[in-house]
């Protein structure tokens, strides 16, 4: 028997909350930044959910380049959190408050 | 077997001059370590130049309004568009070298590679007919900014950066979260497609509106309207300065390009829905943005704030859901374009050397210090204030009667209120030039004609475009008519 669609959206949409919710309350750099890779791989699992549920390859198309993305924003985040640390010794986003307006 | 698309390159061939000479630049800075920076600054003009004129070349062109099976769009917005932004870039480099050249910051080869490959980006993004090819352009233009932007030596580029990257991606995940909310409503990811789809559907559309509204976060972000703004003034205060006149003028317009197909294509079926939501942000964008630039000490602050003002006058313009409104969202944009290259172009000189002077007290007395900049720096203050003879002027009389014509009084009274309010810090900053005695002892000042000759650009644009905005008019006129 197919699992219903539904259970697969569901579940997206709760590690999309997850990730959500770790963006808004975690203070360390690394941490927010895991927390949106699982916001985008909870999107990965709707895309290719939806994209059993249509019928058609588009869905898993963008699965995979929003994979590709997702590796790029790694190479490009960490090395701007690495230039944080060396510079503060900290990667806790309240440590980092130079800019105030 | 699949069928082969039929492929017909030269509707991107902007995008893939842009990503060759991106490529050649960089291979250059690898393989010629101590080069100068002329020779980059060389490369770099001449495929921007090429990719202009391959741009230019597309608006005549006539037959399908999709290539690429449907992935790249083929019309004159995309052709307006480019050339503003290839425009804004071409300054933001010049301004740029002479930046690094002067900031006695380590050589930056890379900052050419990553201007045209954030260019690249911004191109494709105003050119694409599918939301794949959206997201892709996104993150292009994204990750170059992103590194671009803490490209200095100082603490506060790096935080900046670390800043722009963790609420960029935050907002992008919700983006992509309304691609596939949108996929999923519509079996669908073109553009076009998906408006086929929703004019098709009756019942409920509850998925659809979910994805209109994720998608309408991401955008916020990338036009940074409230509330999706708080990221705007530390990152265009942190990033070296010819950084942010580049990525306030030319992400601005590419951002709206899109959101103009997404709003104005896609969701035209819905257009009732999204009309409010776009008022909202329009409206706290425009009070928001003028109320809190009054309260800022530092001149960089102050322009982040006034251009999350007038991303809500530019959706002003949108919540007519018409061509009428896409003109006039497009003028603003060319004319805010302008006008925040220049501002920030001046801003740069007058800083001297990296960030020395951004503080509003360092523009006391500057008319007798520097008569020339004083003067390009109050016609772009006019010009962002909404006075006549300017751009700024005539843009703000389109987006408001766009709206006033499509029943939005109410948001064109806001408006207009705030750009009252919002007049104050503008004059404020030509008040201190010329009425103000210079404070502290003489400093060195920074008088090199090459940046000057690369802001006559936007100040020669901002008042012809004020005086005679026909010639300008008629040319929007044929690229506010979408083809789909």
């Amino acid at each position: 028997m197919r699992t219903p669609i539904a259970y697969f959206l569901v579940t997206s949409g709760l590690l999309f909350a997850i990730g959500t919710v770790g963006v808004l309350i975690r203070k360390n750099a690394l941490l927010i930044f895991m927390s949106i890779e699982l916001q985008l791989n909870a999107v990965n699992l709707s895309l290719i959910a939806f994209s059993r549920m249509h019928g058609s390859l588009n869905g898993q198309v963008l699965a995979f380049f929003s994979m590709v993305v997702a590796a790029a924003e790694v190479v490009v985040g960490l090395a701007i959190i690495v230039s944080v640390y060396r510079r503060t010794g900290s990667v806790s986003v309240d440590d980092v408050r130079e800019l105030r307006g | 077997m699949l069928p082969t698309p039929k492929l017909d390159f030269l509707p991107v061939l902007p995008e893939l001059i842009l990503a060759g000479a991106g490529i050649v630049t960089l291979l250059y800075e690898a393989l010629a370590p101590r080069a100068s920076r002329a020779t980059h600054l060389g490369l770099s003009l001449v495929g921007l130049a090429a990719a202009a004129g391959a741009s230019i070349a597309l608006w005549d062109r006539t037959g399908d309004p999709t290539v690429l099976a449907g992935a790249i769009q083929a019309d004159r917005l995309a052709v307006v568009a480019r050339v503003i932004i290839i425009s804004v870039a071409a300054v933001g480099l010049l301004l740029g070298t002479h930046y690094y050249d002067r900031s006695g910051d380590e050589r930056r080869g890379e900052f050419y590679p990553l201007v045209l490959f954030a260019t690249t980006g911004m191109t494709l993004i105003v050119a694409a007919a599918d939301l794949i090819v959206v997201f892709l352009a996104l993150e292009i233009l994204s990750l170059s900014l992103y590194v671009l932007t803490g490209m200095s030596r100082r603490g506060q580029a790096t935080e900046a950066s670390m800043k722009y990257f963790l609420l960029g991606a935050f907002a992008s995940a919700f983006f992509l979260y309304g691609v596939a909310m949108a996929y999923g409503a519509t079996g669908t990811t073109k553009i076009a497609g998906i408006a086929h789809a929703l004019a098709g559907q009756t019942g409920g559309q509850a998925l659809a509106l979910v994805a209109l509204g994720f998608l309408a976060i991401g955008f916020g972000f990338k036009v940074s309207a409230v509330p999706f703004h708080m990221w705007t003034p530390d990152v265009y205060q942190g990033a070296p300065t010819p950084v942010t006149a580049f990525m306030a003028a030319a992400t601005k317009v590419a951002a709206f390009g899109a959101l103009i197909r997404v709003l104005d294509v896609s969701f035209q079926p819905l257009a009732w829905d999204w009309m409010p939501v776009i008022w909202a942000l329009a409206a706290a964008s425009v009070v928001v943005g003028s109320v809190l630039a009054i309260a800022q000490s530092d001149v960089k602050r102050m322009l982040a704030y006034s251009s999350i003002a007038h991303a809500g006058f530019v959706l002003t313009g949108l919540t007519a859901a018409n061509q009428d409104g896409i003109r006039a969202a497009l003028f603003y944009l060319i004319a805010y374009a302008m006008m925040t290259l220049g501002s920030f172009g001046v801003v740069m000189l007058v800083s001297v050397r990296g960030e020395e002077r951004t503080s509003l007290a360092s523009y006391s007395g500057l008319g007798r210090r520097q008569p020339l900049l004083a003067g390009l720096m109050a016609l772009f203050m006019l010009s962002l204030a909404g006075i006549p003879p300017t751009a700024g002027f005539i843009a703000k009389v389109g987006v408001f009667g766009a709206a006033i014509r499509a029943g939005h009084w109410q948001l064109a009274l806001v408006g207009v209120v705030s750009s009252v309010a919002a007049a104050f810090f503008y004059l404020r900053v030509v008040v201190l030039m010329y009425m103000q005695e210079p404070q502290g002892e003489e400093q060195e000042e920074d008088r090199s004609p090459l940046p000057r000759l690369a802001l006559a650009v936007p100040a020669i644009l901002t008042l012809v475009l004020g005086v005679f905005p026909q010639m300008l008019l008629g040319v929007l006129d044929k690229a506010s008519v979408l083809r789909w």
